[in-house]
């Protein structure tokens, strides 16, 4: 199961947190689990990172707030010593915080960094792109994070219902590229050549943060785009590469992308017009921002569009 | 969201639950006709109305509102009776129904008129993959396109689609025909018993045992009146496709009986 949408507007910024919230809400029956955000705001000059301190349901007793004090305090100053000026750092929930820095160095080096802290996590990091995740249905994740009042011109969400592993933030969806900026996935089927994959691409020095196939398409066509094929060519060529059935959103700092294998066996509905283009799971998502005419996209399918 | 019978939800952890849902009674009805805005209902309670209304009160038009593209709307109902969906609807629309008419404003997602026994179903709007799966009998209009896997094991009746069909399209299929105005994408009538599939635009690849198949004045006159009846204009050329039989490598026998006739 699962439900993925996604929305791109082709006039400027939106509410598209507010948006986006609708859609999954409407979608909660693919899965009430858990709910992930891809979200572009205004691309700026600073990098803005989301990562978090531990997961959802750690428990939380063993000093768990001095856990929390001490890794926030070990973040600050790991982000100084890395050459980073911090200019905003929010505390999101008791675990998870949102960082824009002023910094120009290695996004590797300093996301490996973060990540070496006990139990942190960087969920996304770039000029625009902001990825939440949560326990719950969208509402709940949307009111916990303030994602009522996110503007910005594209998103992509993921609604998930657990199959192969663990509910908890590291499973949930979208995926980060690390370490590309701004590159999101969010994914609905699965993947059979998913250890083929990991492995070729922890080879060429990834890491992956969780065991879902999905994180794999985000790191793939990352690595294509590295390589100067453009978004499109690299979701074409990963038509050929990836076996299993699958739908996934791939999300760019000025594009979004649908793909859909040649079985064509997990759907897709399709909204397009001039202000805007909408996608998701079920037609029931698409009508919570407009009543317009849908289609289901065919076998083998890959589309872009530009913000 | 869902309101609930006098008796307690017992376990609902993830909220999706309806158990001891009621029909809501909240349709306004006049003679034979009636009208229902499904707008705060859940998928319980509309179905749960449409029975207590073409059932209970014997209405023969009923007119629903603001279905939303909710899931499994106007399953199995099994009488003779009018309903007019004003909107689009989920999967599973309108699935095992049997005697019905039934007219869709808008369009509809996986699986429509799955298991439809007899009875009519035109949708104006475009439909998901799968639809008229297993479909027995009746006739299905799609106005629009259609997904992958149209009328995927059909054993029975019509399917006619203005549009184009995905891929797959008759996979399996065993009686019934499909008539398609628009293109069929690879693998049209993969592994097809029998049954007659008719193509006006191009057919990306025909599936495994899926042939081109002669023409007869049969044909030409079931087109016309089904295109008649719907009022769907003059019908375009059809290509027609059938089973080729060459997988036909199986006989009637059980392993225990061919020992026996040996």
């Amino acid at each position: 199961m699962c439900g993925i949408a996604g929305i791109i507007y082709r006039d400027g910024e939106h509410d598209v947190g507010r948006d986006l919230t609708r859609m999954l809400q409407s979608m909660k029956h693919r899965g009430p689990d858990s709910t992930g955000f891809a979200l572009y705001g205004p691309v700026g000059p600073q990098i803005v990172v989301r990562y978090t301190l531990a997961d959802a349901n750690d428990p939380r007793g063993m000093h768990f707030d001095e856990r929390m004090v001490g890794n926030r305090r070990e973040v600050s100053s790991r982000l100084r010593s890395a050459g980073a000026v911090i200019e905003e750092l929010e505390q999101e929930t008791a675990y998870a915080d949102r960082a824009v820095l002023t910094y120009d160095g290695d996004l590797k080096t300093l996301t490996d960094l973060l990540e070496d802290i006990q139990g942190c996590e960087v969920l996304s990091l770039g000029h625009s792109l902001e990825i939440v995740k949560d326990l719950g249905d969208a509402e709940a994740v949307c009111s916990q994070y303030g994602l009522e009042t996110f503007r910005g011109t594209h998103a992509i969400g993921h609604a998930r219902m657990a199959t192969e592993s663990e509910v908890d933030i590291s499973g949930a969806h979208p995926y980060w590229a690390y370490p590309f900026p701004d590159v999101a996935v969010v994914h609905n089927g699965q993947l059979t050549n998913y250890f083929q994959w990991r492995r070729r691409l922890e080879r060429s020095g990834h890491r992956f943060q969780s065991e879902c196939d999905s994180e794999i398409i985000a790191v793939y066509v990352a690595e294509r785009m590295t390589e100067g094929y453009t978004l499109e060519e690299a979701m074409r060529q990963s038509l050929e590469e990836l076996d299993g059935v699958f739908t996934y959103m791939c999300v760019t700092a000025d594009a979004l992308g649908v793909a859909k294998d040649e079985m064509a066996a997990k759907p897709l509905v399709l909204y397009e017009s001039d202000q805007l283009v909408a996608v998701a799971s079920e037609g029931t998502a698409i009508e919570t921002l407009t009543d317009g005419d849908t289609y289901d996209p065919y076998e083998g399918e890959v589309m872009v569009w530009q913000r | 969201m869902a309101a609930v019978g006098e008796r307690a939800v017992s376990y609902d952890a993830r909220g999706l639950a309806e158990p001891n849902a009621v029909a809501p009674e909240t349709a306004v009805v006049d003679g034979q006709t009636a009208e229902l805005d499904a707008a705060d209902l859940s998928i319980r309670q509309i179905n749960l109305e449409l029975r207590r209304l073409v059932y209970g009160l014997g209405v023969t038009d009923v007119v629903v509102r603001n279905p939303g593209s909710k899931h499994s709307l106007g399953v199995g109902i099994l009488t003779r009776c009018r309903i007019r969906f004003e909107g689009s609807l989920g999967y599973f629309a309108c699935g095992l129904l049997d005697g019905p008419e039934v007219h869709i404003t808008g369009r509809v997602g996986w699986a429509a008129c799955e298991n439809m026994m007899s009875g009519v179903v035109v949708i104006e709007g475009n439909a998901g993959s799968q639809t008229g799966a297993a479909l027995r009998g009746g006739d299905l209009v799609v106005k629009g396109r259609a997904g992958a896997r149209s009328g995927i094991d059909q054993k029975g009746g019509t399917i006619i689609t203005m549009g184009s069909v995905g891929a797959m399209t008759g996979f399996m299929m065993q009686r019934g025909r499909q008539v398609i105005c628009g293109d069929a994408g690879p693998g049209l009538g993969d592994s097809m018993y029998d049954g007659t599939i008719y193509v006006a635009g191009k057919v990306k690849a025909l599936g495994i045992d899926c042939v081109p198949g002669e023409w007869t004045d049969a044909d030409t006159e079931f087109i016309e009146r089904k295109f008649r009846i719907y009022d769907l204009g003059s019908p375009p050329s059809f290509d027609k496709f059938v089973c080729g039989k060459k997988l036909y490598n199986y006989d009637s026998l059980e392993p225990a009986e061919r020992k026996l006739v040996l």
